[in-house]
């Protein structure tokens, strides 16, 4: 078919943040298709909460605190994710390389005192149906934490190395620091699932 | 709008800001396309796209059509086993009390038959169709993500391979295609039959997330200059859709397996009612996966409708804005229905008839769709082809399926015919009438843009009238025997109960339906070696695939093509416009803006990379050892890790620097 030239691309940047960027909308919709599966294995615990009229099924009360140490750990991780995100975005490495560093830091601790979380738990998977849906929920949020954490930490190394003088990398620390957020607040509703429902219920 | 106004000073955003400050290394400028003459212009672009050769090569590419005919080919290998499982029972079925097989492979074959077609058949072909003709529609020059894509084809290849193997090994599902527990779990199901449902399912699923998100990726931001959200083609809006609504279904039937799953190998309770768990989770689950499900196939199919009927009506669409309307409510209608497939089970009768309710209700926008082909064929002198035939079988098969939808969706009438033959006679005239007969008319319209041959017309209308009396002849009377009670999913019924004759004739039909398909695949591959040349737009059709050369080149397009018009070719027909400006020594496309699909950055697009098919080995090597063991994904762990680290280290090419 023939054709005429009509636009010229030619100035158009390389790379660009957040949303201008198709990698941010592959982050959205794996996003969205794990923030499904999160929300129906917390519709499957509050489906079986409402079947039994004496959930928790005789079960001791789990304990909390090891859960609300990794809660506040996550939050307060929200703060330098931030400023991170800006110096992404200001493509400055020197900042990025420490800002990695310490959100490598920030995600292995919660890990560490999540080992502590599944024995607070007072029940073991195959008790019951109620221990087996808070090892699930906890399994869930965990495995989501190792893999989130595992990303960053390669990451963190990518950037120390000369592959981070790179538009393309500058925007993977962006989606990296969008994809932490998500990490968290998916905890925020499974915390208190696990933790407080059994104790208002 | 015409392209003159596409380039107005207002769309190219500010110049770059990003690029010209930050510890960012220079970009490394390379040869453009700008005043490039065709044949160098070619050359470059053939060297920058191509898939390497050699075996390595073939299995490093990242070429969505590459990607797209494997995954075809695979999936219709996949439907001629499911159809042989399918003549299999049919001759077990020909009369009462035949011996051929027994009930314990009576079992496993039709859990195959519906396993096979449904995740190993149907979502793949369309999903397959949508991978090889969405980047063309829209006009650029691969898909978003095209390593994922890569390893979301050989994950699927390996979730295949690993339901058939277990088959010819004895070991096969045999629960039936929705594996409900009790019966699929721990107490029931001893063995490891379904467990190798449960994963085959974890499979098919990765594999077809991560198709999901590329389509919407690449529909959201590769869109061609000018393609705004009015000018996006229907078959697109419908892979769209269909893209979401497996990003919030599929999840649903991953949960519900590993449950499963976990309940068999490490002892959870979640649907073990004796231990606080529920046996009805598992149907809600399913169902919420189960029923989009149907839409998963259905919708994409409606699209190839929308691409058909325009080439032959030789006209646009009647009605473009409510088919997209439509395609978006059936969407998000999908979702509300679930509850349908569990009338039985003795749930509330107000949620019972919420359900009743909103499944009459999703008739609407499907019957807004089916107007809308109508008023467009009215209006016009249609063209008949063989793909326009295949499209009025659709409309008498899915319309029929659809009456006796609205039926089944009464409570009465659901409780007297769940699980009889009358729900198997409709759903095969939902689903093949629904899916296949579109798919098989997509076949005809498509085939010579992708092999650059015709298919033989003669055959073609052969095949159609074969599958039309065929389909007809094997499932019509279903419904019939369904009202008298035969039950699905026996393998043999006695004499005195008079099924036999009309079983008879069901299965002469079935055998009539397979040749059909025996004949349709001498015409492919008859076709595909020695059919008529094609041209590049044999149909004259509008959309942008047929832009480009047939088969299209590895680049797809020479230069990025400007959209004006919901049919770019029939609005610009003696020139096409197009952008300049790309570099032709790297994989070089386009990202646009999301609602305007204003150009917004050149972006490169991955090389070929052999990591997608070891990381889908180390993914399905885990998957498959944790029926054995829940070690399994620790000891996966370390190899999946070392093969995305592989995936995504940059190897040093500007496509990853830059």
């Amino acid at each position: 078919m023939n054709q005429r030239p009509a636009m010229d691309l030619s100035g158009l940047p390389t790379f660009g943040h957040g949303p201008r960027s198709p990698t941010w909308w592959g982050t959205l919709g794996f996003m969205a298709l794990e923030g499904t599966g999160f929300a129906l294995a917390a519709g499957a615990y509050l489906y079986l909460a409402t079947l039994w009229p004496n959930w928790r099924l005789s079960a001791p009360q789990p304990n909390h605190w090891p859960g609300t140490i990794v809660t506040l750990l996550l939050i307060a991780s929200l703060v330098p994710n931030h400023i991170l995100n800006g110096y992404a975005k200001q493509c400055a490495i020197g900042p990025v390389r420490i800002g990695m560093v310490v959100m490598s830091l920030l995600g292995i601790a919660p890990l560490v005192v999540r080992w502590f979380e599944f024995p607070a738990l007072n029940i073991y998977w195959d008790t019951n149906a109620y221990g087996s849906m808070l090892w699930v929920l906890l399994g869930l949020h965990t495995t989501h934490l190792i893999t989130d954490v595992g990303d960053t930490i390669v990451l963190t190394v990518l950037m120390f190395t000369h592959h981070g003088y790179s538009g393309r990398r500058f925007g993977d620390v962006g989606d990296n620091v969008f994809y932490w957020d998500f990490v968290v607040l998916t905890w925020i509703p499974i915390y208190l699932l696990i933790y407080w429902l059994p104790r208002w219920g | 709008m015409s392209s003159a106004d596409i380039t107005s000073e207002r769309d190219l955003p500010p110049e770059s800001e990003a690029s010209a400050k930050g510890d960012v290394a220079p970009e490394r400028d390379g040869p453009r396309d700008t005043g490039l003459d065709d044949a160098s212009l070619h050359r470059w672009l053939a060297r920058t796209w191509r898939t390497p050769p050699g075996i390595i090569g073939a299995l490093s590419s990242v070429d969505h059509k590459v990607i797209a005919r494997r995954y075809l080919i695979t999936a219709f290998l996949f439907l001629c086993l499911g159809g042989l499982n399918a003549v299999v029972m049919r001759i077990q079925l020909s009369g009462p009390r035949r011996g051929l097989i027994g009930p314990d492979l009576y079992n496993q074959l039709f859990t195959m038959h519906g396993v096979t077609m449904m995740f190993l058949f149907a979502v793949p072909i369309v999903q397959a169709t949508g991978i090889y003709l969405v980047p063309l529609m829209v006009g650029t020059r691969n898909i978003a993500f095209p390593r994922l894509n890569a390893f979301s084809y050989w994950v699927y290849v390996s979730g295949g391979l690993f339901a058939w193997v277990s088959f010819a090994l004895s070991m096969a599902p045999d629960v039936g295609w929705f594996a409900y527990v009790p019966l699929s779990g721990p107490e029931y199901a001893p063995g490891k039959r379904a467990d190798v449902w449960a994963q085959m399912i974890t499979y098919t699923e990765v594999s077809s997330l991560a198709v999901a998100v590329a389509t919407i990726v690449t529909v959201f931001k590769h869109r061609a200059p000018g393609m705004s959200l009015d000018k996006i083609p229907l078959y697109v809006w419908a892979l769209l859709v269909t893209s979401f609504v497996v990003v919030f279904a599929m999840p649903a039937v991953m949960v519900t397996s590993t449950f499963l799953i976990l309940d068999r190998l490490v002892g959870t309770h979640i649907f073990n009612p004796a231990e606080g768990g529920d046996a009805l989770l598992f149907q809600h689950l399913f169902w919420f996966f189960g029923h989009p499900e149907v839409y998963i196939i259905f919708l994409p199919a409606t699209g190839m409708v929308s691409a058909i009927i325009p080439a032959f009506a030789r006209r646009p669409m009647f009605g473009h804005l409510g088919l997209v309307l439509s395609l978006i409510a059936v969407g998000f209608l999908s979702f509300g229905l679930w509850v349908h497939h569990m009338f039985a089970t003795g749930l509330p009768k107000l949620g019972a008839s919420f359900f009743t309710a909103s499944s009459m209700m999703i008739a609407i926008p499907n019957g807004v769709q089916i107007f809308c082909w109508l008023a467009t064929l009215w209006d016009s002198r249609p063209v008949i082809r063989t793909p326009l035939l295949f499209v009025f079988g659709f409309f008498f098969i899915f319309v029929i399926g659809g009456l006796t939808g609205v039926m089944l969706a009464s409570v009465p009438l659901d409780l007297q015919v769940h699980d009889t033959y009358f729900v198997v006679a409709h759903f095969h005239y939902v689903l093949i009438g629904g899916s296949v007969f579109p798919l098989l008319g997509a076949a005809y319209f498509w085939f010579p843009k992708i092999t650059g041959r015709m298919m033989s017309e003669r055959l073609g209308r052969w095949h159609f009238w074969l599958a039309m009396v065929g389909f007809n002849a094997a499932f019509f009377p279903m419904h019939i025997v369904g009202l008298w009670g035969m039950p699905r999913r026996v393998y043999t019924y006695p004499a005195e109960l008079g099924w036999g004759n009309i079983n008879f004739f069901i299965s002469a039909g079935a055998v009539l339906f397979f040749l059909s398909f025996v004949l349709f695949a001498f015409n492919l591959v008859h076709s595909a070696l020695r059919g008529a040349p094609a041209g590049d737009n044999l149909w004259d059709a509008g959309t942008l695939e047929w832009a480009t050369s047939s088969p299209p080149p590895s680049y797809n397009f020479a230069r990025i093509p400007i959209v004006t018009n919901v049919e770019p070719l029939w609005a610009e027909r003696e020139a096409l416009p197009v952008a300049t400006g790309l570099r032709v020594d790297v994989r070089e496309l386009v990202v646009s803006t999301v609602a305007e699909a204003h150009p917004d950055i050149r972006e490169k697009s991955a090389t070929p990379s052999i990591w997608p098919l070891l990381a889908a080995i180390a993914v399905g090597g885990t998957f498959l050892y944790s029926i054995f063991t829940p070690w399994a994904i620790v000891w996966g762990a370390a190899p999946i890790a070392i093969t995305l680290i592989g995936w995504f280290w940059p190897k040093g090419d500007p496509e990853d620097e830059e």
